[in-house]
């Protein structure tokens, strides 16, 4: 019952933190300096000025502001988030053909350094300062300050430029007819995006696994089982795991923001066609339209995280249940 | 605490140490690339592509520029911008979170909101719609960090005057008739300060990197500025055909740089905290 409120107030916030969001992105597109009217129809058109004013009219750029977010809204709900200059097609379509290509992006590598995070951190925590835990340290705590697209830049130089391990870029093999790219073709191009976003987001995780793990470890609780005699095997698989399997999973549902940005910089690097590099190909033809709907879907994403994150850990965690019993 | 190894010098001397030659490297990539004479990295059509050698240790780029010069003042350019972005941000965090601990009620409720929606939009995206909106060049970029990276200090801030609100010479000055504001100015604000300090060193290093992934991505700093964007946006083209050396060397310095804002915050941390002295 309490729950059951406790995510629909949730939701509720989301809610109106969407509509706050699409304000403020609303706003930063419209007072951004590009005349829509000039990045539709190009410089250099012969078209007279009273087209241009026909068309403004038209498109109702001389509303108030508060009026066209309202007319801009209304659409977008309706599943209208109008038409992409950059790729002359609805907005919604563009952004759900290269949501596919991103999801599967960041999917796997979401996937791919949650698990292996998880190991790594598990084999460091139960045996810190051993060799292992300090090389796998250090080289977290480099990996936590190295900018993404540098190191997806090393990367494509070392694995295909040099050793041609994998394609340089693109989803799918240059020169090949749309129908007979397999699926094989296209895990071949996502291989290095993925492999790039996954070292890029683990060090996050591994840290944070040691880190809880050492905790636990000085915690009474183990001691105690220690001294009843239980095996290490069974104290990591009664004790440590349960206390931290939730708080892992929980911060690698609240981590989709740094996972989006991290998207955004390797598919630019790896001309990958997913949204990030719709983002800046919107950005750079002052694609307004597109613009605001990504930057909507992206804030829709990151909340969407979070909300997964809230909810695990507000009504998952036996002892936040516990808490609200006793009050 | 577990190991009982003898190390040469106490935690607070080393922390000393580590946050010394981190201010020596960073200070010195400063001011070194900011009085750099801009022929060192002049362009050399007849010098084309040279690999890393002795008369060019980066080697150069397709304009015969030397990678070195050119990286320390682009360095130097970023450090510029992320400390001033980020000293910008790290006083709107700290206005927001004294506010919103000490005066709460619908305050507080406003400030969080604001906090979750900065938080909601991905980094990348928003930087890019402020830059954008600002017209990219110095000023975007530079208003666009500033604007963005206060939502997780103001939540450190907040935590911290929560505490400290609640302790007794804070409740006595409230009962002994004095005004809110002057008790966040005379009692809050000087315990916060630690704190804030930590984490003004701790959003150097992101401030940085987020210029460079903006300028990177082309919505940053002008191409004709020599940055670590500019540069590692430029080797992209070339990379395809082996100039490894364009992205390599570039990306190391800024990746120093960054582990050292990092290392002298977490250093920071060490010897601010009155405990460590024990160790």
């Amino acid at each position: 019952m309490k729950s059951g409120r406790k995510i629909f107030s949730e939701i509720l916030r989301v809610i109106l933190l969407l509509i706050c969001v699409s304000l403020i992105a609303f706003i930063l597109v419209t007072k951004a300096p590009v005349d829509p009217l000039v990045s539709y129809i190009g410089t250099n058109s012969s078209l007279s000025q009273e087209a241009k004013d026909e068309i403004s009219e038209y498109w109702g750029l001389n509303d108030p502001l508060p009026q066209r977010f309202l007319t801009w809204a209304d659409h977008a709900l309706h599943g209208d988030m109008g038409q992409s200059i950059t790729y002359k097609r609805p907005v919604i379509d563009v952004i759900a053909e290269r949501m596919t290509y991103s999801f599967s992006l960041m999917f796997i590598a979401w996937l791919m350094s949650g698990i292996l995070g998880f190991c790594l951190g598990l084999v460091c925590g139960l045996k810190p300062g051993s060799i292992f835990d300090r090389v796998c340290k250090t080289f977290c705590l480099v990996l936590k300050s190295a900018p993404t697209f540098w190191l997806g830049l090393l990367f494509l130089s070392v694995f295909a430029v040099q050793l041609k391990w994998f394609p340089i870029g693109m989803s799918v093999p240059i020169g090949k007819l749309a129908e007979d790219v397999t699926l094989g073709d296209r895990l071949y191009h996502l291989a290095l995006p993925a492999i790039t976003l996954t070292v890029v987001s683990i060090s996050e995780v591994v840290l944070y696994t040691r880190q809880k793990i050492i905790e636990i470890r000085n915690s009474d609780f183990i001691l105690y089982a220690q001294a009843r005699g239980e095996r290490k095997g069974q104290i990591v698989r009664r004790h440590i795991l349960r206390n931290i399997a939730l708080p892992a999973v929980t911060l690698q549902f609240a981590s989709f923001s740094e996972l989006f940005g991290g998207m955004a910089l390797a598919e630019n690097i790896f001309a990958y066609p997913g949204l990030g590099t719709a983002t800046t190909a919107a950005a750079l033809n002052g694609d307004v339209p597109l613009l605001l709907g990504i930057a909507v879907f992206s804030a829709l994403f990151v909340f969407a995280g979070n909300l997964i994150a809230n909810i695990l850990y507000g009504v998952f965690d036996p002892r936040t249940k516990e808490a609200e019993y006793v009050k | 605490m577990l190991s009982e190894r003898r190390t040469l010098l106490s935690g607070r001397t080393r922390a000393a140490l580590i946050i010394g030659a981190a201010a020596v490297y960073l200070l010195g990539v400063l001011i070194w690339g900011g009085l750099l004479c801009p022929d060192t990295y002049a362009v050399h059509y007849e010098n084309k592509f040279i690999a890393p050698c002795r008369d060019h240790i980066f080697g150069t780029d397709f304009m015969g520029r030397d990678m070195f010069y050119r990286s320390v003042r682009g360095l130097s350019t970023s450090i510029i911008i992320g400390v001033l972005a980020a000293a910008v941000s790290s006083v709107i965090a700290l206005i927001f979170g004294i506010a919103s601990a000490v005066f709460g009620g619908w305050v507080d409720k406003v400030i969080n909101f604001c906090v979750d929606l900065c938080m909601g939009i991905p980094h990348i995206v928003l930087l890019l719609l402020i830059s954008f909106m600002m017209g990219k060049g110095v000023k975007g970029i530079t208003v666009a960090v500033a604007l963005t990276h206060w939502p997780g200090l103001t939540r450190i801030v907040r935590a911290e005057v929560l505490q400290i609100r609640s302790s007794q010479y804070v409740q006595t000055a409230y009962k002994m008739g004095k005004s809110r504001f002057n008790v966040a100015v005379k009692h809050i604000f000087p315990h916060v300060i630690p704190a804030y300090l930590i984490g003004l060193m701790l959003l150097f290093p992101h401030a940085i990197m987020h210029e460079a992934a903006v300028t990177f991505l082309g919505f940053g700093l002008p191409a004709e500025m020599p940055s670590i964007g500019v540069i590692l946006s430029e080797a992209m083209t070339y990379i395809v055909t082996g100039k490894w050396w364009l992205a390599l060397f570039p990306g190391l310095l800024l990746l120093l740089a960054l582990i050292l804002f990092d290392a002298a915050g977490e250093n920071l941390k060490k010897l601010l905290n009155p405990m460590s002295g024990n160790e």
